[in-house]
């Protein structure tokens, strides 16, 4: 009952982070890879120590290639980014990076995309999120159908779209604050994650709503009454344990996948971090206590 | 007799095991492949601009997926992959694509001219001169094109036809449709201009004196002989019969790829063992079951991924780790019910089967809702997603075989009927603490 009771106090803690992470994405918007954009991302390993990246800003740019932005990459690795790149480009950037045969070193990648992919990904990605998010409240409305007293179906929707928003601006602020600080520009696999924490982070907030479905349904068959905002309560002490617990166990394989996983994964394994914790919190704090004051609102107008 | 439905479970996870175990071989059918950002090699998406043909788009494309995969082919590539794709129902212009990857090759300057310099035939009527005397020359298509094309030939002219003897010619013989097309075309323009376009230049522009019905024409441009060779192999290896353009590539080099391939191993293995570590000491017996579970769930997934088969890529693998995490979920729900039902006063036998039956409505919309979003996911796309969307579906998928059908046959198997007293109590309950649950 402690978190029903005093849920203004989460709402504003819920609501201060959500702020937060919506001011982290408007100062420093995270930039968008060349999946997005189009263009070339040039991957070298240097054999023996690599040259600083003020040096290979100069042989680029004397080069030619005035728009590249230069990043170190491993240990003795350079990423290079530039606008897309024809093949003979692409062999001018590798001789500009060995500095004409002085320096050894081998590419170990190269990825370049056209404007019309890189649009058509950031389309996609809009679609695909937004769908999602529609998806699952028609679900979550449709599955809880039977349970319209006293609280509408839908209730139980809505406060679900408020979850997936929170439950992806937080990650998704997180991201803006990591890739302001390290360098990392957001691709396919942030919004894979972003995507990945739509369909999980419900799952506990489904817990919760089960069990209130569940007391509703025995409480209607006994006759007895009890309380919207006692059911809630209830429901959120009981469900508190496995709440925690299946959160735990997706914790702790993420954390193998980011310490111990390829980097190319790690980024994508931070935000999902962000996102399951994100996802438990806010089951347990915003979405039920959500339900009692929405509870107010439907059943005026039903 | 309750152990009966266990063992059945046990032997078939045994033979899924020794499936698993002994198809790894290079050699072998059911090997999982590797994506090439695993393995190294280069993915080429071309542009394909069906628009530019006149009449049946489709076979053209599928002519031209044939013409690349020869070219591929000679390229000596082991198992390469050559499809074609359109782009997506929400982009904004529809696009036909060619998809090409090449395992093992990271030249992609020599794979790009390999598969791109293949030359494009066409064949244009030129208009008649406008009155008006326009400075550039209108140029009709007439849907001929290199796909009608049977093999072309080098041969030396003897002298007729305006060229001097001696001098090279390439002779074109058309396949059966083509051959139709040709006798039509000529038959219907005779005094008109043919012109012959090659990579979208004309080379030569005879006129025509009467129609045509052999199948067979003569291109006498101003060619050296190498120059005439090169063009009767590229135009035998198969002209494109759609212009081509290259819209991205992606190289990734062995080295990287082995890297990430074993980095996501061994994350793999930590977060298995991380999982069933807690669940172990947090559930218990029931952990214990939940674990072996788990096992088999590892099996499910590697079998779903050799048969279908799932090409294995970093982002899979990304997948395959959340999704052991995500799935003894389902354990967790079912072991707190059980829990519940214990304390209600119920016995360990009738708590795991209540346990099981009550914990199943929240684990399918959970469940539900993480496979919608897989498919919305798959469909969004790009082979890093569709690795990831894959390997995450059919992992909620067969997380609800293992947690919920295979735990529930085991734990059944052993906690006997009517089974009571403090240690069922003890060996269903959880936590840190070596008490059983108290009330």
């Amino acid at each position: 009952m402690f978190i029903v009771e005093n849920r203004t106090w989460f709402f504003l803690f819920t609501g201060l982070l959500t702020v937060a992470a919506i001011l982290a994405l408007v100062i420093w918007t995270p930039k968008l890879s060349i999946d997005f954009t189009g263009g070339s991302l040039v991957e070298v390993a240097y054999t023996d120590a690599r040259p600083y990246i003020t040096e290979i800003q100069a042989t680029l740019e004397g080069a030619g290639f005035t728009e590249a932005t230069v990043r170190e990459s491993g240990d003795k690795g350079m990423a290079i980014r530039t606008s897309t790149l024809t093949p003979e480009r692409h062999d001018a950037l590798l001789i500009a990076l060995g500095e004409d045969g002085h320096r050894m070193l081998t590419e170990s990648r190269f990825t370049s995309i056209g404007p019309s992919l890189g649009n058509e990904l950031s389309t996609k990605a809009l679609y695909a999120l937004l769908s999602v998010i529609v998806a699952i409240v028609l679900y979550i409305a449709w599955a809880f159908r039977k349970v319209s007293r006293p609280v509408s179906s839908w209730a139980y929707g809505i406060t679900v779209i408020v979850i997936l928003v929170h439950d992806i601006l937080v990650p998704a602020g997180f991201f803006a604050i990591y890739a302001h600080f390290t360098g990392v520009q957001a691709d396919t696999l942030f919004v894979v994650a972003l995507l990945a924490i739509l369909g999980y982070s419900v799952n506990d907030t489904i817990v919760i709503f089960d069990r209130v479905r569940e007391h509703l349904g025995k409480n209607e068959k006994t006759g007895a009454r009890q309380d919207f905002a006692e059911v809630v309560g209830r429901s959120i002490t009981e469900t508190l344990g496995r709440s925690i617990n299946t959160s735990l166990t997706v914790v702790l394989a993420l954390t193998a996948l980011a310490f111990f996983g390829s980097p190319v994964t790690l980024e994508f394994a931070l935000v999902l971090l962000a996102g399951v914790i994100a996802g438990t919190y806010s089951s347990i704090l915003l979405a039920a206590p959500l339900l009692v004051p929405l509870s107010k609102f439907f059943t005026k107008r039903a | 007799m309750r152990f009966i439905p266990a063992l059945g479970v046990l032997i078939i996870a045994g033979l899924l095991g020794w499936f698993v175990l002994t198809t790894n071989g290079t050699g072998s059918h059911y090997g999982i492949k590797l994506g090439l950002d695993l393995a190294g090699g280069t993915e080429l998406i071309y542009k394909a601009d069906a628009n530019a043909v006149a009449g049946d788009k489709q076979g053209a494309l599928t002519s031209l997926r044939d013409v690349i995969e020869r070219r591929v082919n000679l390229f000596g590539v082991a198992e390469p992959l050559v499809q074609l794709e359109k782009s997506s129902a929400v982009a904004g212009t529809q696009e036909d694509r060619l998809l090409v990857e090449l395992p093992g090759v990271t030249d992609v300057k020599a794979a790009v001219d390999a598969i791109g310099k293949t030359p494009t035939l066409e064949f244009k009527l030129v208009g008649t001169p406008s009155e008006n005397a326009s400075s550039t020359v209108a140029y009709v298509s007439t849907g001929l094109t290199g796909r009608y094309l049977k093999n072309a030939e080098l041969q030396f002219s003897a002298g007729q036809s305006g060229a001097a003897a001696g001098t090279p010619v390439v002779v074109l013989n058309f396949n059966d449709e083509g051959t139709k097309m040709f006798a039509k075309i000529t038959g219907d323009n005779v005094g008109k201009q043919l012109a012959i376009f090659l990579d979208g230049e004309p080379i030569s522009s005879p006129v025509i004196q009467e129609a045509i019905p052999g199948g067979t024409a003569t291109i006498t441009g101003q060619f050296t002989p190498t120059e005439a060779r090169d063009l009767v192999r590229n135009l035998n290896f198969g002209a494109l019969p759609v212009p081509i353009e290259l819209a991205s590539s992606n190289t990734i080099g062995p080295s990287l790829g082995g890297a990430a391939f074993q980095a996501g191993l061994m994350a793999a293995l930590i977060g298995f063992l991380l999982v069933t570590l807690f669940m172990i000491l947090w559930y218990r017996l029931s952990g214990v079951v939940a674990s072996v579970a788990l096992v088999i769930y590892v099996l499910l997934t590697v079998l779903v991924m050799k048969v279908v088969p799932i090409t294995l890529t970093a982002s899979g693998i990304a997948g395959f780790i959340l999704s052991i995490g995500l799935a003894v979920d389902a354990n967790v729900l079912i072991f707190e019910r059980m829990k519940e039902e214990l304390r209600h006063g119920k016995d360990a036998h009738d708590a795991v089967k209540i346990g099981f039956f009550r914990a199943w409505s929240a684990i399918r919309d959970g469940h539900l809702t993480m496979l919608i979003s897989s498919i919305i996911l798959f469909w969004l796309g790009t082979s890093i997603v569709q690795g990831f969307a894959l390997v995450f579906g059919f992992g909620v998928i067969a997380s609800l075989i293992s947690a919920v059908f295979v735990s529930r046959v085991f734990l059944l198997a052993i906690v006997p009927e009517k089974a009571e007293g403090p240690i069922w109590n003890f060996l269903l309950s959880s936590g840190f603490h070596l008490k059983a649950h108290q009330k």
